[in-house]
């Protein structure tokens, strides 16, 4: 088995660790070996904690050696973490010079209720700097390539996450979604991967890009790993006074998929313009499937979708200029060699420890908020992402889900969009009106366009997160499309 | 020249709420720590902390304002104020801009002459206090180095503005008094200014005398005591005035108090002034306030000095500033009370005319905060009742009573030990004012041509002799009888 021990899934390797059939040492140490392996052509990890892993795993092996039975639903299996996720002694940098060498003196909650669970942190993946960017390309230290073509970028800004499932580095991974930086990633690297409902998952130690967007959520390799970490990371968390407090139910996937009963909306607006013919086809094709399923397919319409990325545009850099404004040189993270005085200390540090894409952002973010454009940008954009939120809620009166493509394209070159911002921006059309409105989505792969992963999102009711788990559990159920791998040639080089 | 000019006044009150903990996070809210040891990664604003508000806190903040006569406002919620400064971890302040908690309020002043003004306030809204920074050097200019410590950083304060109601310095500094009372009886706040537990920025315009427009104002930060707000309204004011009288025209800015030298200097002009950026803060949702809760703060409220203030009025008969400065502190009104009941209800003028005179004197002399009263109310009237007695006479009483503050003892003692009874025997008193007008034959003539005062000087030639101690009545009584024997003679 040591040879495909890094193929399993989360459950199966839980189970294997449970039953004694797995060491968590033996599963750990082959992990940390396809990382050996892939790594230098995927590069989706800033950190691989090897030894902190290997101690953990040594201690859980000791811990069922002694006849401890208390292990949570992740006891034994490896975890990744995007590096905007605090962990305790581990260096969490949010692939930003700014952060460069800073190591939380404190564990996130979700770090927390993974380390409660038994999961085993392999390393913290790489990310568009503080999460800004949708191709992994802003990292300050280097790129992430997607294992389905190594010329391609990943997705983003949850590169190094996505990345490493899809490599099969490890089975299950945490991202963080504000704009669709979960679902655009894990749909172009032909994986699953889940924003939960804002205030299901705490946002406590999670680096904030734009706190009323930010949401982390898992990336795997099926439905089932995904539903298994959410139910781990989702709950009451006192420490984020924006979480719901609520606990989801537990969700069982088993029997004969059907999605009888179940209403399913097709959002026109989301096969617009720049929707490639390869992605429209597959997406068409996956809505036949769901209705061979039983499910009551109509077409609808959300007219203001057209102005969410607008909107989206001005909220998420608003809040990110105020977020961003504690890496000021004083207490942690870079600060300029050489300064006179505080406000040149200020305007060095950041100068020096923001990229390019960070600083546009924090511009535009500290433009829309200032006196005399308040109104007329950041008032405005609230008002539409009230009518994005009032036109999602009259559509689910209607429908239980909605059904779009992720993305409307699929994985582009590394480069090609990096000069265009606005090209970049359109990439997450799809995925943005879903955290402007606070729901809960998930992509999951609905087949390839020219060799490419296309990913199927479907979008939920508040809180419904689990029922639209069932909906993707079907769906995956009877396509399989998500059991495809990428050939990763093992002597690990790139492709020619 | 002044009394063209009429002074508006606006103030702005920062005061620290003394609750256990700090307001965005669970770190103790104490004075005096040693530098950054009450810190966490919330008030340190590390990488993914997150706020929660301290439900104590918000309910000081309704508590004040409830004692301050506002309305509370039912939906309120956070907003991020945005600058960069070293002791503000975040890059932002949480505060409140448009849905402050508290709005509507008032507080009314007493003056001097027994007229109460009443000043209304604007708003009351609930923010973190910033760090604190300590320059190596003499200023911040000089220092090579400055060193920030973050304890204070998450303090909860409440910001107190004032309508422009105020019309003067003494307006300004009997308004920060009665605050200052007021929030110390809810509770909510030791309010020590040496501390920065209370801190005050002041707005201040003038304009010419009946007008009903305002002039430009300036704002003047950094007026850090109450006795500075008093010295800064002057000195604006004048400096407003002369730029008015010489057909100038004062510029909108924001000064710096310099204490010291007494002069304020430009911070910042309207040009130059911060765009704070404020938005709703994205990590708090907002704050919803039921009727059930405020009349449960309300319920909790204690007598404020109003209510103190009245009964002193209504059942002692107190003049109203005389009842204002005992009411300003509740240990003064319980001290009052006190002695007014053992003493008897026809005492309480002399109780007051005493507290306020002698007590208050001494105790601003030393220094002496209201929880250290030095004298308690049965040593005054153990005094008064030796003054009742003609055990001594009311001028000793005074020097019985800062040895009583000295020494502790009661007045009894003291009389006793040092020998201060009144000396009211006729005969040996008679005897010194025979010496005493035989001594002095020129004082004698001039009595006997018709100057009364004369007699009066004898009488205090007699209280020196006993030192003080003779009743002084008595003393005249037996002066005349001496100076009419002594003219009797020739």
């Amino acid at each position: 088995m040591a040879g495909i021990i890094h193929k399993l899934s989360a459950a199966r390797l839980n189970r294997l660790f449970l039953g004694g059939e797995l060491s968590a040492v033996e599963i750990t140490e082959s992990v940390l070996s396809r990382i050996a392996e892939v790594e230098p052509a995927v590069g989706a990890f800033l950190t691989v904690t090897a030894e902190h892993a290997l101690d953990r795993a040594r201690k859980l092996d000791a811990r069922r050696k002694a006849g401890d039975t208390e292990f949570g639903p992740l006891a034994g299996v490896p975890i990744a973490l995007k590096d905007n996720i605090c962990t305790c002694g581990i260096e969490t940098n949010c692939a930003s010079r700014m952060l460069k060498g800073w190591v939380p003196p404190y564990d996130a909650t979700v770090v927390e209720r993974l380390r409660a669970s038994g999961a085993i942190i392999i390393g913290k993946t790489n990310m568009d700097e503080f999460a800004m960017g949708s191709s992994g390309e802003t990292s300050a230290f280097h790129v992430t390539r997607n294992p389905w073509d190594l010329d391609r970028i990943p997705g983003g800004s949850s590169s190094g996450s996505a990345a490493a499932v899809a490599a099969e580095e490890v089975p299950v991974a945490l991202g963080t979604d504000t704009g669709g930086s979960i679902r655009q990633p894990a749909a172009l690297t032909g994986v699953v991967g889940m924003k939960p409902t804002y205030g299901y998952v705490s946002r406590y130690g999670v680096v904030a890009f734009a706190s009323s967007l930010d949401q982390v959520g898992p990336i795997g390799h099926d439905v089932e790993d995904v539903a298994r970490v959410f139910q781990v990371i989702a709950g009451p968390d006192r420490r984020d006074s924006t979480n719901a407090g609520r606990t989801p139910p537990e969700v069982k996937f088993g029997g004969e998929p059907s999605l009888k009963g179940v209403r399913l909306g097709i959002p026109r607006e989301y096969f617009g313009s720049g929707i490639e013919d390869g992605v429209k086809a597959r997406i068409e094709e996956a809505i036949r499937q769901l209705e061979d399923l039983g499910a009551a397919v109509e077409e609808c319409s959300l007219p203001t979708t057209e102005y969410a990325l607008s909107a989206y545009y001005i909220i998420a850099p608003a809040e990110a200029s105020a977020n961003l404004a504690r890496f000021d040189g004083v207490r942690y993270g870079h600060r300029t060699a050489q300064a006179n005085g505080l406000h040149d200390m200020y305007s060095k540090t950041r100068a020096e420890g923001f990229g390019p894409e960070v600083k546009r952002r924090i511009m535009i973010g500290t433009y829309a908020l200032s006196s005399g454009y308040y109104d007329a940008y950041y008032k405005k954009a609230q008002q539409v992402r009230t009518l994005v939120l009032q036109e999602f809620q009259r559509a689910f009166e209607r429908f239980d889900a909605l059904v779009t493509p992720t993305t409307p394209v699929t994985a582009w070159r590394l480069g090609e969009k990096l000069d265009d911002p606005l090209s970049m921006y359109l990439a997450d059309i799809c995925t943005i009106p879903v955290n402007l409105a606070g729901l809960p989505a998930v992509s999951v792969p609905c087949g390839f366009a020219d060799g490419l992963p296309v990913g199927l999102q479907l979008i939920g009711k508040h809180f419904a997160d689990t029922q639209l788990l069932q909906i993707a559990w079907a769906y995956q159920k009877v396509t399989k499309h998500h059991e495809a791998r990428p050939n990763l040639a093992p002597k690990g080089g790139r492709q020619a | 020249m002044s009394e063209r000019w009429e002074t508006v006044i606006g103030l702005e009150v920062h005061v620290e709420l003394s609750t256990e903990t700090k307001v965005w996070c669970s770190c103790k809210n104490e004075f005096g720590a040693e530098p950054n040891t009450n810190v966490c990664p919330v008030c340190l604003a590390l990488p993914g902390s997150l706020p929660v508000l301290n439900a104590q806190a918000l309910e000081y903040a309704i508590r004040a304002g409830l004692a301050l006569n506002c309305k509370i406002q039912r939906y309120s919620k956070f907003d991020r104020k945005n600058y960069f400064y070293a002791d503000l971890p975040a890059g932002y302040q949480i505060s409140q801009y448009d849905l402050p908690l508290c709005y509507d309020g008032y507080v009314d002043i007493t003056k001097k002459d027994g007229t109460t003004r009443r000043i209304r306030i604007k708003r009351i809204h609930l923010e973190n206090d910033a760090g604190k920074l300590l320059h190596a050097g003499d200023d911040v200019t000089a220092a090579d180095y400055s060193l920030v410590d973050f304890n204070r950083a998450g303090v909860p304060l409440i910001e107190i503005v004032t309508e422009p109601d105020i019309r003067s310095a003494e307006e300004a500094g009997l308004f920060l008094q009665k605050l200052r009372s007021i929030i110390k009886y809810s509770g909510v706040s030791d309010v020590k200014m040496e501390e920065g537990s209370m801190r005050c920025d002041v707005n201040i315009s003038v304009r010419p005398a009946g007008s009903s427009e305002f002039g430009v104002r300036s704002e003047l930060k950094n007026v850090n005591s109450f006795s500075a707000v008093v010295r800064a309204i002057e000195y604006e004011r004048k400096r407003h005035i002369a730029i008015l009288e010489e057909g100038g025209q004062v510029e909108q800015e924001t000064r710096s108090w310099r204490d010291a030298q007494g002069i304020s200097v430009l911070l910042r002009s309207k040009e130059d002034a911060e765009d704070y950026r404020y938005f709703p803060e994205p990590d708090l949702p907002p704050v919803v306030i039921s009727d059930a809760d405020i009349e449960r703060v309300r319920a909790a409220l204690p007598e404020l000095p109003d209510a103190v203030m009245a009964r002193l009025m209504n059942d002692y008969g107190l003049s109203a500033y005389d009842a204002s400065i005992i009411a300003s502190e509740r240990e003064f009104a319980q001290w009052f009370l006190q002695a007014v009941e053992l003493a008897g209800g026809g005492q309480a003028k002399t109780i007051a005319n005493w507290q306020i005179n002698e007590l208050n004197r001494v105790m601003n002399e030393k220094g002496l905060g209201p929880e250290q009263i030095p004298v308690t109310p049965e040593q005054l009237v153990g005094m008064l009742q030796l003054i009742d007695k003609g055990t001594i006479t009311g001028k000793i009483a005074k020097t019985v009573f800062e040895k009583m503050v000295e020494t502790g003892k009661d007045a009894e003692t003291i009389v006793k030990e040092e020998g201060l009874t009144q000396v009211a025997d006729e005969g040996e008193l008679l005897a010194i004012a025979r010496e005493v007008v035989a001594a002095n034959p020129k004082v004698f003539e001039d009595w006997k041509a018709g100057k009364q005062s004369a007699a009066q000087w004898f009488v205090g030639q007699i209280m020196k002799r006993t030192r003080g101690r003779a009743n002084p009545q008595l003393a005249l009584k037996l002066v005349t009888q001496a100076l009419e024997e002594q003219a009797a003679k020739e």
